[in-house]
């Protein structure tokens, strides 16, 4: 049976599933109910500064986007930091911990730019017990247009700075939460890195305007008839979060500072591909939101059957293991030469591989052949573009099988060669040619 | 259990089942899809290429578009896809046997056994359009030239639409008292409820230019001849009247009826409790005709009916899904019998005498063996055939009318199509495209004919 137990800059969880900071961590009876169903650690809902509670809009908070049958693909949130009483969140903290000493409570703060502010409210959160806290520095509506959330994290000296204020203010881990509403992750990264962070988390949520309705012109979520960009999340970003967990997790100058991964995780096989690309653990939230906190035991047994299957006996043995494979394009081998190749016996014959091919790419794939509706790679014109395989309905049907070496290659009569070459080496590399010279 | 005491009366009885049982038995076969379930439906079609199911479809409907179209929220963009081809593709999207047809050739078949639902779908789209009286077609300035079609059948509405889009009038001669030709008299009753048939007629005569007059029939009030005299062109799309006898003794006993009238006074009947049907009842046939009068038997209160049939399951010309249809209403279908003799009692049917059949070298055969069905009522759907006189000469083959690929009869200037021509199919679909096509085609001669005789000087 596979360890699945987490160890997270020190702090413990029974599994690496923790529930994001958000709505369904913003008291202790949603806490409660997720440490039952078996969530291995939570990130409570953003805490502000001691005072009158934030007020949320009155109106629809949520907008979203559908597949097929209404499955929830994306969701956008106008929400704010939690509107409840500072003092009563730290209650209900402190007795949650109490109560589930074996699972993880990372507070999460949003507090303006100002070192005493930070420093006021550290102290009454280590008071608490929890295991440590989480910056937000994400968040991209509401709070932002008031210099908090990712007005902070856009601005990579700032978070050098309020990470250096919380480890001088607390002996609690730091987690820098980021927003990916920048241009190159690895900045901000790097800049919680030097201000001394335990780790990052992320991604927070995309800025967004989810949809707009066609009868009334107004933006969605409406609020009378008004909408403001919200935070986009769900299944729809992970692509995005995965790609900046890896930006992350193989920039030299990050390299080995433990990060959370959250983004669009709805089932296990979306945490293990987090967790090989570097994560430490994971946070979910739009996945507990769309179908409630149950999902988390179907993470569990399928992470750790996945890790019994492969052999893996612990996360550690799958944490970064995907790190090495993600590189540059210029080091791509570019005498890899792939062809599609269709199953007959699978393929039901909708010919959206054909047109695919010949209205948008290479015209390497029939419709008909000797009279006969009927769908063959030519291999004189793949290109190897993998679009057929995308667009294809049936599963494996279609596949990319490597040229061996020695084989001729159809398309451009040549033979494979064995050997590694890249762009860096590529002889109509400007670039190549003057490292030559 | 109490009917066990007694049992159901004997006899052709009206009036064997409550009003509530009535309404039940004789409401909508397959309710429209709601909107999400159209919604869910629609994201299973796969947008094929060179689609398989448009290919399969007689009237050549742009199936995968117009499912995309209910896909993307504009049902009325999609019901404008089906009519573009098919006028009356509101009620092919209940009658046409789907499952031999574009679904028979959905991809999904093969995927997973389970076509994409274009049927309904498609009955979704167009009813939506017809609820809100939405024409997409309007008439183009009036040529002047008026075109007589005779039989307001699937045929002749398909013709007189198109072309009356042309600019043409048309003036629709028609035996029976309603428009609507099988669509009205010979679908069974739960395919096509809400007097479907006749509001569909009126949303095709909507564009204008369209006049049906009924109880006139050809060679009783008119001829050929008279219409290619008074008119630009003709149209001939009239069905079968004829309604193939057994031969046999007992065919004229009190019990023994077509079942296309049957079909026919049940479609008309507004209160089927006044229709009487017998406890027992026998169809001999093997088509779509004998599985309606067998189902609606069954639906008036028939405690047993059986089909006999002369040849194999295979042989059938009903579709499997009909088959089933059938025995899901408790329809026994019986294969392998031919009728010998019709028994009587006091002048009315007791039961029918039947033979077992077999191949022998290629030959149905009797076997000689022989039972007997008890029965008070007897349905004969054994085929029919086109019986019409006033055509004076113009050519048949096997019985009927001869047309080329663009629907031209022998005769200049006469087009024909659906049921009463050699490819006429038996299907409604079929009807629609022959009349259509024959429409483009006597436009194409009418637009000819009006050109000056030489070009530019």
């Amino acid at each position: 049976m596979a360890d699945i137990r987490n160890n997270f800059v020190g702090i413990k969880s029974p599994n690496p599933f923790w529930l994001a900071s958000a709505p369904p961590t913003d008291k202790a009876y949603n806490v409660e109910r997720a440490f039952k169903a078996g969530w291995g650690g939570v990130v409570w809902k953003t805490l502000g500064e001691e005072g009158p509670p934030v007020v949320n809009v009155n109106g629809p908070r949520y907008g979203a986007i559908w597949g097929a049958d209404r499955r929830l693909l994306g969701l956008n949130n106008i929400e704010l930091i939690t509107d409840r009483d500072l003092y009563t969140n730290l209650r209900e903290m402190k007795e949650v911990k109490k109560n589930w000493p074996d699972r993880a409570i990372v507070a999460s703060i949003m507090v303006p730019c100002e070192e005493q502010a930070w420093k006021a409210i550290l102290p009454l959160v280590e008071e608490t017990e929890v295991d440590g806290i989480e910056l937000n520095f994400g968040c991209p509506h509401g709070m932002s247009e008031r210099g908090m959330g990712s007005a902070v994290g856009q601005v990579p000296e700032y978070i050098e700075m309020v990470v250096r204020w919380c480890k001088q203010y607390t002996r609690m881990p730091v987690i820098t939460k980021l927003t990916p509403n920048i241009t190159d992750i690895r900045h901000p990264a790097r800049a919680a890195k030097r201000g001394g962070t335990d780790a990052v988390s992320l991604i927070n949520t995309i800025s967004s305007i989810v949809s707009v309705d066609l009868d009334t012109f107004s933006p969605n979520p409406s609020v009378g008839g008004k909408g403001s960009h919200g935070g986009y999340c769900g299944p729809a970003v992970k692509p995005i979060a995965l790609n900046m967990v890896a930006e992350i997790a193989r920039d030299p100058e990050t390299y080995g500072l433990p990060i959370s991964g959250i983004g669009g995780i709805t089932t296990w096989r979306d945490a293990a591909e987090f967790l090989a690309l570097g994560a430490g653990n994971v946070q979910v939230c739009t996945a507990a939101m769309t179908y409630g906190f149950k999902i988390v035991q179907e993470m569990i047994t399928g992470l750790s059957d996945w890790m019994d299957e492969k052999g893996h006996r612990s996360l550690d043995d799958v944490i970064c293991r995907a790190v090495p494979n993600v590189t540059d394009w210029q080091y791509l081998n570019l005498n890899y030469i792939a062809k599609a190749h269709i199953d007959q016996d699978a393929c039901i014959k909708c010919g959206r591989c054909h047109i695919a091919c010949e209205d948008t790419s290479h015209q390497a794939i029939t419709s008909m052949v000797d009279g006969v509706r009927h769908f063959e790679v030519m291999e004189e014109e793949c290109v190897g573009c993998n679009l057929c395989v995308n667009v294809c309905p049936v599963e494996n049907c279609i596949t990319m099988e490597a040229l061996p070496a020695g084989e001729l290659d159809k398309r451009t009569g040549k033979v494979v060669d064995p050997t590694y070459a890249n762009w860096t080496q590529h002889p109509n590399n400007p670039m190549a040619r003057q490292a030559a010279e | 259990m109490e009917r066990l005491g007694n049992g159901p009366k004997a006899g052709i009885e009206a009036g064997r089942l409550t009003a509530a049982d009535y309404e039940a038995n004789f409401a909508d076969l397959h309710p429209r899809l709601d909107r999400h379930e159209a919604l869910v439906e629609s994201d299973r079609c796969y947008f094929c290429y060179d689609a398989p199911c448009m290919t399969a479809c007689p009237t050549s409907i742009d199936i995968p578009l117009f499912i995309r179209q209910i896909q993307t929220g504009n049902p009325l963009g999609s019901a404008k896809t089906i009519f573009d081809q098919n006028i009356l593709g509101g009620m092919c999207a209940r009658v046409c046997p789907t499952e031999t047809l574009c679904e028979q050739a959905c991809v999904r078949n093969t995927a997973e056994d389970k076509p994409v639902e274009i049927g309904k779908l498609q009955r979704y789209a167009t009813d939506i359009a017809m609820e809100q009286g939405r024409q997409f077609y309007s008439r183009k300035a009036p040529t002047g030239k008026t075109i007589a079609v005779v039989g307001a059948g699937p045929a002749g509405l398909a013709a007189a639409h198109r072309l009356a889009m042309h600019g043409h009038s048309v003036v629709i001669l028609e035996a029976r008292e309603k428009a609507g030709g099988l669509n009205e008299y010979g679908i069974a009753t739960y395919k096509a409820v809400d007097d479907f048939a006749a509001r569909e007629v009126d949303y095709v005569t909507a564009i204008g230019g369209i006049e049906i007059r009924n109880g006139q029939a050809l060679g009783r009030d008119f001829s050929l001849s008279d219409l290619t005299a008074q008119y630009d062109a003709v149209f001939l799309g009239m069905g079968l009247a004829g309604v193939n006898g057994l031969g046999i003794e007992g065919e004229a006993l009190a019990g023994v009826e077509d079942a296309v009238d049957f079909i026919a006074a049940l479609r008309q009947a507004k209160d089927k409790s006044v229709l009487p049907i017998g406890r027992r009842v026998v169809v001999l046939g093997g088509g779509m005709t004998a599985i309606d009068a067998a189902i609606q038997s069954k639906l008036l209160g028939a405690e047993e009916v059986t089909i006999c049939y002369r040849r194999g399951k295979e042989n059938m010309n009903a579709s499997p899904y009909e088959q089933d249809l059938a025995t899901a209403n408790g329809v026994i279908i019986r294969h392998w019998l031919a009728p010998k003799s019709i028994i009587g009692k006091d002048g009315t049917v007791a039961g029918i005498e039947v033979e077992y059949t077999a191949i022998r070298d290629g030959r149905l055969i009797g076997t000689g063996e022989t039972g007997v069905i008890a029965a008070d009522q007897i349905f004969k759907a054994i085929g029919q055939t086109f019986s019409a006189s006033g055509l004076g000469a113009l050519q048949f083959e096997k019985g009927k009318i001869v047309v080329d690929a663009e629907g031209r009869t022998s005769i200049e200037g006469v087009w024909a199509g659906g049921d009463c021509i050699g490819t006429g199919e038996d299907l409604t679909v079929s009807a629609v495209a022959q009349g259509r096509d024959a429409a483009e085609s006597i436009a194409k001669a009418l637009a000819a004919a009006g050109q000056p005789a030489t070009a530019v000087a």
